[in-house]
């Protein structure tokens, strides 16, 4: 059975009242409890429950986090089923719809997924919602066999009682519908566990759809008389739309309206093919008037400049420039970031239907409350008259997610300028996604350090970046003293003891809009600490791995993942084919820490990576192969990344359209990954970002090691195209 | 707009579109086979393999005008034993991530096999390589395309 077969048993299922349904309420003091959640009622599915059990034992988890291959489907199913004692091929799971009072991320306090948090925030609250699920199913069963409930068991999705009798949940989940749900169920220790952290048990619930072609993506909506919608956008950022002419766009055949929206152009078409071939042949006067024009030389000049300057203080200790003068060798080093693209496999999209006065959406939404409230408010309706629903999505990387809710606006706009009654599906090109801005902030890290004695005496780290929350709805949530903390995490707490040190911060302002990118302020700052660090060992004269321990007395869980993958590579001793090297960077992110060992050669073009060892501590492991799995895919992207990726600009117009010159890593790029998960009792956290963070540093050490430095601006392989 | 008559997965489609229109689109918005994806429009990343004639070609680069009487097989249509042998090996490995790129490293895969039984990881670069995943699922790919051809062995 598919996920998307589950949803319409279900729907019977809740219609007929035939079946167990479990919501979880979270209180105001985050204890969560169980109840019986009432009948469906209205259109959505099941709004209220996170679990349904159908007469043929099928258990289907609601999941309150979107799947776009980081594995949430599989996870939250893992410990529902955990608690419940189910059998492992009875699982299933589907996305929930909008509902935050319901299916709030703990650690967002709004519905949405990001900061690898699906997971650790979901850990005891789905455990319970199992483990609910099961007292009453007991219960339910107890009543009718007429035993004490005590002398019931679970196991593999079987109820059994010692006199003989047994069932399955199918049998019992009408009835335990009637069961009071306990207020605070019982979790497994564990070392009970059967599924938690267990090899081989749990494969992912996405698989066989993925492989066969029947994953249904926002992209493969198709709904009766369905409008394809492709808008024409300002090539520069910041621009508006002056006048137009869509005399030759609405000549092509396929096309139904050309309306203007707050983005651009939109043009209304049966049909992809005819909706671009018209959105390219729109006569548009931009008017550039508040449009970023600085190119890419100009930004790294300016950054360069203000780099060379104190920035605001974000943490201070010692005094970095007493230890200067004190004396010893001044090391300095200055890093050079991209702005980069997150150019998922499915480019962004959206469906909606506007009726007027109600209105239903669904796409790959990663953010569905703020998301949910931006279309009510564009439509002119309230959010209880709109449905919104997440499908799974062909990546996101963090773009799914936008602080300005830009795709759900600009989804209801083009819903509200050709009228009611219309089903459309928004479909930004390759080149669209590309180009359309919402990048990894371009930034620039200025690091001295000062080494006496074989000992880092000092270090200071200068930043220059834009502000990924500066005026998004996010800004007082995530800002502290007007500093943007996504700019420096990682920089302002490295996991190494120095006396005197500090990190301090110029938050530059550019039109160019900017987001998260998969580990976000760790994709650079990660390089910039753990490159530097290298450097200041490296003229310390101390080994890599024993001078970072060294330096690691606080911080057992990044010196434990350093030993583990200094074993597992067998970095002591390793022999190493001539024009070889290694090296290794650790990096905690998401309070998941990970220590990556790489082997590389230099080729023409640049290094090529042979082969990557990872040791990863993210606290309780609850699936340990997607976590495998994550860390592969989180090395891959990072690696394709630090070698050719950059999206340049020339006078604030982005010039990497496709990926024939914005490069990404291919198969035959791919380095052998060994990946070992540190055991840990810690809560669980997350692995989605975690896994790229080191890589690019750990390459740059390498190279050093090779003698040909580390790179100071990336990506490393300049101007490359595929 | 013309009518073509497009021959996917066995069946003849009826399709009214532009004679450009890339023949990714018409299997797609045309004939309503949603398996075989857009990524990137240009022949770059090879989310939109198909067979034409039992040869993969990008469809969203090649004009529906010029198939012709060819056949075409998509996602869909892949029942050919190295199909079903990389199929079963990617959810055997759990390869997929987010999945979309996955319809087209499928049939890139099934027809190397096709032409060679037991790639080495050489044979699987070349095959391979126009095929982005940009998920990274490159390691799992690989060891899936090693293990269907062994499974194919006996």
């Amino acid at each position: 059975m598919t996920i998307h077969e589950a949803t319409l048993s279900r729907r019977s299922l809740l219609k007929a009242g035939a079946g167990l349904a479990i919501g979880v309420y979270i209180a105001g003091g985050g204890k969560a409890f169980a109840q019986a959640a009432p009948a469906a009622s209205g259109v959505n599915i099941a709004p209220n429950t996170f679990l349904t059990i159908d007469a043929d034992n099928t258990v289907t988890v609601l999941c309150k986090h979107i799947e776009f291959g980081q594995g949430p489907l599989t996870g939250m199913a893992t410990l529902v089923a955990e608690e419940l004692d189910a059998d492992w091929s009875q699982m299933r799971a589907d996305h929930a719809p909008s509902n935050p009072a319901l299916f709030k991320n703990l650690a967002f306090g709004v519905q949405g997924t990001g900061g690898s948090s699906a997971i650790a925030n979901s850990y005891e609250q789905m455990r319970k919602v199992g483990a609910a699920a099961r007292a009453m199913l007991v219960s339910a069963a107890a009543e009718q066999w007429k035993v004490p409930a005590l002398e019931i068991t679970v196991n593999a999705g079987v109820i059994r009682h010692p006199s003989g009798k047994e069932g399955r949940f199918g049998a019992f989940a009408a009835a335990a519908m009637r069961q009071p749900a306990p207020a605070d169920p019982k979790l497994k220790d564990p070392s009970q566990f059967k599924l938690i952290g267990k090899e081989g048990v749990v494969k992912r619930l996405d698989s066989a759809i993925k492989s066969n072609g029947t994953a249904e993506f926002t992209l493969d909506i198709n709904e009766p008389d369905m409008l394809t919608v492709v808008i024409a956008r300002s090539p520069k950022f910041g621009g508006t739309v002056a006048s137009f002419d869509a005399a030759a766009a609405r000549a092509v055949a396929g096309v139904v309206d050309v309306k203007q929206v707050q983005t651009g152009v939109a043009v209304y078409a049966k049909g992809f093919w005819p909706a671009k071939t018209a959105r390219d042949r729109l006569k548009i006067t931009w008017d550039d008037g508040k449009a970023e024009t600085r190119g890419t030389p100009q930004l790294l000049s300016e950054f360069r400049s203000l780099s060379k300057t104190p920035g605001k203080t974000v943490r201070q200790e010692g005094d970095v420039e007493a230890a200067v003068a004190r004396g010893g060798r001044l090391i300095e080093a200055e890093y050079v970031f991209p702005y980069l693209a997150h150019a998922a496999m499915e480019p962004l999209n959206g469906f909606i239907k506007w009726e007027g006065a109600t209105a239903s959406a669904r796409f790959g939404c990663q953010f569905p409350t703020p998301d949910h409230a931006a279309i009510a408010k564009v439509l002119g309706i309230g959010i209880d008259k709109v449905q919104l629903q997440t499908i799974l999505a062909g990546g996101s990387f963090g773009r799914r997610a936008q602080q300005t809710m830009h795709v759900a606006v600009e989804l209801a706009e083009v819903a509200k300028a050709i009228g009611p009654g219309k089903a459309i599906k928004l479909v930004w090109t390759r080149e669209d996604d590309m180009l359309g801005g919402y990048y990894r902030p371009f930034s620039i890290h200025r690091m001295r350090g000062v080494v006496r004695d074989g000992k880092i005496e000092a270090w200071s780290d200068t930043i220059v970046c834009q502000s990924i929350m500066k005026g998004s709805p996010f800004e007082a949530m995530s800002m502290k003293d007007g500093l943007d903390s996504t700019a420096y995490e990682g920089s302002h707490e490295i996991p190494y003891e120095v006396a005197n040190f500090r990190c301090d911060l110029h938050q530059a302002d550019v039109g160019v809009p900017v987001l998260w990118w998969r580990s976000v302020g760790h994709t650079h700052t990660g390089y910039a600490v753990e490159a530097f660090v290298d450097e200041l060992l490296e003229a310390a004269g101390k080994d890599p791995v024993e001078g970072r321990l060294a330096l690691m007395g606080r911080k057992p869980r990044h010196a434990g993942v350093l030993r583990a993958v200094a074993e597992r590579a067998d970095w002591k001793n390793a022999k190493l084919a001539p024009g070889r090297a290694r090296g290794v960077a650790v990096v905690e992110s998401f309070n998941t820490f990970v220590a990556q060992v790489v082997e590389l050669s230099m080729e023409k073009e640049g290094p090529r990576v042979h082969k990557v060892w990872c040791a990863v501590d993210c606290g309780v492991a609850v699936n340990p192969d997607i976590i495998r799995a994550q860390i592969e895919g989180g090395i891959g992207f990072a690696l394709g990344h630090i070698l050719y990726a950059e999206q340049p600009l020339d006078a604030g117009r982005p010039l990497a359209a496709n990926f024939n010159t914005y490069r990404s890593l291919r198969i035959d790029e791919m380095p052998e990954v060994d990946v070992t998960i540190v055991a840990s009792t810690e809560k669980p956290s997350g692995v989605g970002e975690p896994g790229v963070p080191p890589l690019g540093p750990a390459v740059a050490n390498a190279m050093a090691r090779l003698g040909v430095g580390r790179p100071r601006q990336l990506p490393i392989v300049r101007g490359a195209s595929a | 707009m013309a009518a073509f008559t497009l021959k996917i997965n066995g069946q003849n489609h009826s399709v009214d579109v532009d004679p450009d229109t890339p023949l990714l689109w018409a299997i797609r918005d045309g004939a309503g086979l949603m398996g075989t994806k857009y990524g990137c429009g240009v022949a770059q990343c090879g989310a939109c393999t198909v067979y034409l004639d039992g040869q993969t070609v990008r469809s969203c680069a090649l004009p529906v005008s010029a198939v012709g009487k060819s056949e075409v097989i998509t996602i869909e249509g892949l029942d050919s034993k190295e199909g079903k042998a990389v199929q079963t090996a990617w959810v055997a490995l759990d390869v997929p991530q987010c999945g979309y790129c996955q319809s087209g490293q499928i049939m890139s895969a099934a027809a190397l096999l096709g032409i060679n039984p037991q790639p080495t990881d050489r044979d699987i670069d070349l095959a391979m390589n126009g095929n982005i995943c940009r998920c990274a699922t490159y390691v799992r790919i690989r060891a899936a395309i090693h293990g269907a051809a062994k499974s194919l062995e006996g």
